[in-house]
């Protein structure tokens, strides 16, 4: 008789989720699924909201990343009020965004990977659950635990030095930015007391390289064998080709590294994305209009952007860059734990980003905000740092938001993170008939790669973990496990 | 007749002049007494109840009793202080006043003082009343959800002539306060700022113009309200 896994709830992941894993007669894996089960409707509530509340408003999807949906928004915006489509804004404005989405990115992905993936790495996938946590880093190697929390740390005070807060700033206003760089933040970040400088953290971001290209050599098994499989990407890159976070072009590339959407302005990004909704999810499937539902898929992300990019314009993450693509021959890496490979040296681009910022004397003064001819609708993009995100809107002539779109970053990795749950399912469960912890969090380790953010990808409420259920073929349940 | 006359707050003496009103004169002292439907320069009403003070034992509005001679005042005590954090904490449920998006945060006198009364927790259920945003007008945005009907825009917003570009409509508890159909067209970009710097909480807005203040700079970010009328030195009659 057939049976049905279900993993619920998936834990150190953001937002809420399970799997359904489909057994057939002979015990082999019928069907996965990821299923994402919140709902949030920020679309619907912002509808009416004076449109300059927007970017105030939506970053309230999420805690990790609020920055990215504040900043989109604010390009939205910025087309609204004529401020150009991305590249109008004054110097001041454009760089303090910029500092502050760099500061962002080198947080959430430190959190990402020290505290979230790293407990995986260290203490293995079947390892303890009790020890497989930022706690049991901090027990087993004290050093990576501090340089993750004080990374991050280092994240956080450069938003707050650029939006106000930490969390849920107010920094970026339609067409540009409300306030400059303070002499005493810049020399704080740049020259802080140890280990809060830019220095250390360029330091730190080698040592984090360095840390997984030791594990890598040791556990090939893990990083290039664990999920293995075809994938389209897609990401903003500079006009020239170059890894940019904050604006660009579209770029598609398939998983031989061809391009299938050839550096697209993002306002008609509709002409080329759309989305699938199917029964079991609320989560939607976007896919490329012109490839179609079936094998139009893309993944987003750190490993999308670097399959994307052409090469990054800072020279350590360059380097880094360099041996990524020689690693791949050149190629698109179509192997989901070089996500995190992928991260660790966007942190470091990041962490390089932010000293040539702080360096900008433009961001100490100038003109802040410019506004032109006002139109009733705008898309912003950018790439967040779990992938591609989308935000577009209309508004009426009372200044009313009318109509919000938000395609989020993890809604784009839907197809492949259902691939790579299925993939592992099938390498790990087929023929058993008992659920073992290893094998659940093997699930999760999966979906951890991508980083998904599943409740702002739902536009989601509560927390997040995750639960497996085995079922049989009439949907008995057989199992259900919970994970710690 | 001696104009200058003598009461005290919370046993304090203080001097203050004959017809005064008492939280104009327990400004004068250094004393704080919270208002929210008070207005410098315009006529007072006592329709929020905030600045409730114990004269000679009996439950009065500050904003509206003048001083006389030998008044004896109750301010800062506890029996007081939880009478006007339930007003705030009711005026907060009664509404829809989402803080986290919206502009006037750390200038809106309603937020200010529920930091000042500690007010931490919801006790009161919601009522989450439907109400809508008027966007009609071309200079403002009348938001209903936010507005606690102080009528301060009612009385310190006028054309040249004194007449009121707000006013009441609708009656009971579905009573609202709009931009008045034929004067509306008289708000300038003056009056329209104004409008909303005359507005304690976030129910009149400007458009166009939202979070150009960064945190840390705005009203309340760094200091609470009332302490700007506690540190100025008393005056001295």
């Amino acid at each position: 008789m057939g049976q049905k896994i279900t993993i619920e709830p998936v834990t150190r992941v953001e937002g809420h989720g399970k799997v359904t894993i489909h057994l057939d007669n002979e015990g082999n894996i019928a069907q996965t699924r990821l299923h994402i089960v919140e709902f949030r409707g920020f679309e619907r509530f912002v509808q009416g909201r004076p449109y300059w509340e927007a970017p105030v408003l939506v970053q309230r999807l999420c805690g990790i990343c609020p920055v990215s949906h504040h900043l989109a928004a604010a390009k939205a915006l910025d087309v609204i009020v004529g401020a150009g489509t991305g590249d109008g804004l004054t110097p001041t404005g454009e760089k303090m965004r910029r500092l502050m989405h760099y500061g962002q990115f080198f947080q959430s992905h430190t959190l990402h990977f020290f505290h979230l993936a790293a407990p995986d790495l260290l203490f293995g996938i079947d390892g303890d659950p009790l020890k497989r946590n930022i706690i049991g880093i901090a027990l087993e190697n004290k050093e990576l635990a501090v340089q993750g929390v004080m990374m991050r740390k280092y994240g956080q005070e450069v938003i707050r030095a650029t939006a106000g807060k930490k969390i849920h700033g107010t920094g970026a206003i339609p067409g540009g930015i409300n306030k400059h760089l303070s002499e005493e933040d810049k020399e704080y970040l740049l020259n802080g007391d140890d280990p809060i400088n830019i220095a250390k953290m360029i330091d730190w971001s080698q040592a984090a390289l360095e840390f997984f290209h030791d594990y890598h050599k040791k556990n090939k098994d893990i990083i290039d064998e664990f999920i293995d499989f075809p994938s389209s990407y897609l990401s903003l890159v500079r006009k020239d080709g170059a890894l940019d976070i904050y604006h660009g072009v579209l770029r598609a590339v398939d998983p031989e590294g061809k391009k299938i959407l050839h550096d697209v302005d993002y306002q008609e990004y509709y002409k080329y994305i759309d989305e699938e909704v199917r029964s079991w999810s609320y989560m939607k499937f976007p896919y490329l209009k012109e490839i179609g539902t079936k094998t139009g898929w893309y993944s987003v992300g750190p490993l999308a952007r670097l399959n994307t990019a052409d090469f990054i314009d800072t020279p350590l993450a360059q380097k880094e860059f360099e041996k990524f693509k020689a690693y791949n021959n050149g190629k698109p890496s179509n192997k989901p734990m070089h996500y995190h490979w992928a991260r660790l040296i966007e942190i470091l681009h990041a962490a390089e980003k932010m000293k040539e910022l702080l360096n900008d004397p433009d961001l100490l003064e100038g003109e802040l905000v410019i506004k032109g001819n006002k139109s009733y609708e705008g898309v912003g993009l950018l790439e967040a740092p779990r992938g591609t995100l989308f935000h577009h809107y209309k508004i009426n002539d009372n200044d009313q938001i009318e109509m919000a779109n938000l395609i989020v970053s993890t809604t784009n990795n839907n197809q492949p993170m259902n691939e790579a749950v299925n993939q592992v399912a099938t390498k790990m469960m087929t023929g058993k008939q008992k659920i073992t912890e290893g094998m659940m969090n093997a699930v999760e380790v999966a979906i951890r790669a991508y980083d998904p953010c599943l409740s702002c990808a739902t536009h989601a409420l509560g927390q997040m973990p995750l639960e497996i259920t085995l079922l049989d073929q009439n949907n008995k349940v057989i199992d259900n496990k919970t994970s710690v | 007749m001696d104009t200058i006359i003598r009461i005290t707050i919370d046993g304090i003496e203080c001097m203050a002049s004959r017809g005064q009103y008492i939280v104009e004169a327990a400004k004068e002292n250094g004393i704080y007494i919270p208002t929210l439907c008070n207005y410098p320069g315009v006529k007072p009403k006592g329709s929020c109840r905030i600045c409730t003070v114990k004269v000679n034992g009996k439950l009065m509005t500050a904003c509206t009793t003048p001083v006389s001679q030998g008044m004896q005042i109750e301010n800062n005590t506890s029996e007081l202080n939880e009478l006007r954090k339930a007003i705030i904490e009711l005026l907060l449920v009664e509404g829809n006043h989402f803080c986290p998006s919206c502009e006037k945060s750390g200038f809106c006198e309603l937020q200010a003082l529920a930091y000042r009364f500690k007010v931490m927790v919801p006790r009161f259920p919601y009522s989450f009343p439907l109400r809508k945003v008027d966007a009609s007008h071309p200079k403002i945005i009348k938001d209903q959800n936010r507005c606690i009907l102080c009528k301060r825009c009612i009385r310190a917003v006028k054309d040249d002539k004194g007449r009121s570009i707000f006013a009441y409509r609708r009656r009971s508890h579905r009573v609202e306060v709009g931009v008045d159909a034929k004067l509306g067209k008289l708000l300038t970009d003056e009056l329209a700022q104004k409008a909303m710097d005359v507005c304690p909480v976030g129910s009149i807005i400007v458009k166009e113009k939202g979070f150009a203040v960064p945190i840390g700079e705005r009203k309340y970010d760094n200091k609470p309200i009332g302490s700007d009328i506690e540190n100025i030195s008393v005056s001295k009659h």
